[in-house]
């Protein structure tokens, strides 16, 4: 046998996702926004609910999000992702619509957005991106940088008594009544992203049933900003990002009914 | 369960040579070699030559690849 009698339609197992298109994607090599960009097509394609799809897109580095995959998009003010997705569910209950930001977005400028977006039990899923950093605008500090990091805004490490301590928004979001489903995943490894697909799965799911909002963060990595190559962001994030960042369901009412 | 064999093929022009796959891979039979680049000067992910035979197919390259840009095909030997 060689490799032609192998390449061959019948046998194929894993590849590309319909959804995800041709465009190059203008993440730095080794972006963890790539492989969430994949799971979500992934997941909504194995609901099929393509054509009942509405992302909206944050500012920073996921600002192009709707050149990649082939669903509805809307592209939200600095932060305000929260509030147009709560608009976009309440004009059209039997869409399945989500909100894909960053740390930088989500957890500094939207800070209040989504907290009353969650608190509210808005009919959506949020997508949270964090790695620790601000990715776009040349690694400065961000809420979730943690104790002692190195940014370029901080470049001795992040101090306590000076910038005060790495916000845990998934925390505060899996305390808020509104909510139904708060997960903490990673992407380093294919157990944990299938684990991390996993959980949006059922996220877009309560979604699609009007359960609750919805929150997975995806721990993820910025070996650009990190100043590593991806191989050692991934390891670095591992050590470090894992203490403070617990992963696992944070919430699920589905589980406390059964 | 009879054993599986794996190939895959890899868009090497969207490659990025983030090395993610050749970190993935169980059997350790990816490579980048530095010298060999697409149009946009990434080195892309590649299998030994002599080694191809090993895979089998377990889609762990594909599924960490962050521009999609690996498929993965598997048959019964």
């Amino acid at each position: 046998m060689n490799r032609e009698d192998i390449i061959k339609p019948e046998n194929f197992v894993y590849g590309k996702d319909p959804l995800v298109n041709n465009t190059p994607m203008h993440y730095c090599p080794g972006c963890s926004h790539g492989v969430v960009h994949k799971l979500i097509a992934e997941v909504i394609t194995s609901l099929g609910v393509e054509e009942k799809t509405i992302g909206i897109c944050p500012v920073g580095c996921a600002v192009f999000a709707y050149r990649y995959l082939d669903i509805d998009w809307l592209e939200a003010a600095h932060g305000r992702a929260p509030a147009l997705a709560s608009a976009t569910s309440r004009l059209w209950p039997d869409r399945l619509v989500f909100t894909y930001q960053g740390d930088g977005d989500l957890a500094c400028i939207g800070t209040a957005e989504t907290i009353h977006a969650l608190n509210r039990g808005e009919r959506m899923t949020i997508i949270f991106i964090n790695n620790a950093i601000y990715g776009m605008t040349g690694g400065q500090m961000a809420p979730t940088t943690l104790l002692g990091m190195k940014t370029s805004t901080c470049p001795f490490g992040r101090d306590v008594k000076l910038h005060g301590y790495p916000l845990n928004i998934t925390d505060i979001a899996a305390s808020l009544q509104g909510t139904a489903f708060v997960a903490r995943e990673s992407v380093e490894t294919p157990a944990s992203i299938l684990k991390a697909r996993r959980a949006i799965r059922h996220a877009f799911e309560n979604t699609m049933n009007g359960i609750g909002s919805n929150l997975v963060e995806i721990v993820s990595t910025c070996s650009a900003g990190w100043k590593k190559t991806p191989v050692e962001a991934n390891k670095w994030m591992e050590e470090n990002m894992m203490h403070y960042y617990k992963k696992g369901v944070l919430k699920d009412i589905s589980e406390k009914k059964n | 369960m009879g054993k599986m064999i794996g190939a895959i093929v890899v868009d090497t022009e969207a490659c990025k040579g983030c090395s993610l796959c050749v970190a993935a891979c169980p059997q350790k039979i990816l490579n980048i070699v530095p010298s060999r680049v697409n149009r946009k000067g990434y080195p892309y992910a590649n299998m030994d030559e002599d080694k191809w035979d090993k895979c089998t197919g377990c889609a762990s390259c594909a599924i960490v690849c962050p521009d999609s840009c690996i498929s993965v095909y598997r048959k019964k030997l």
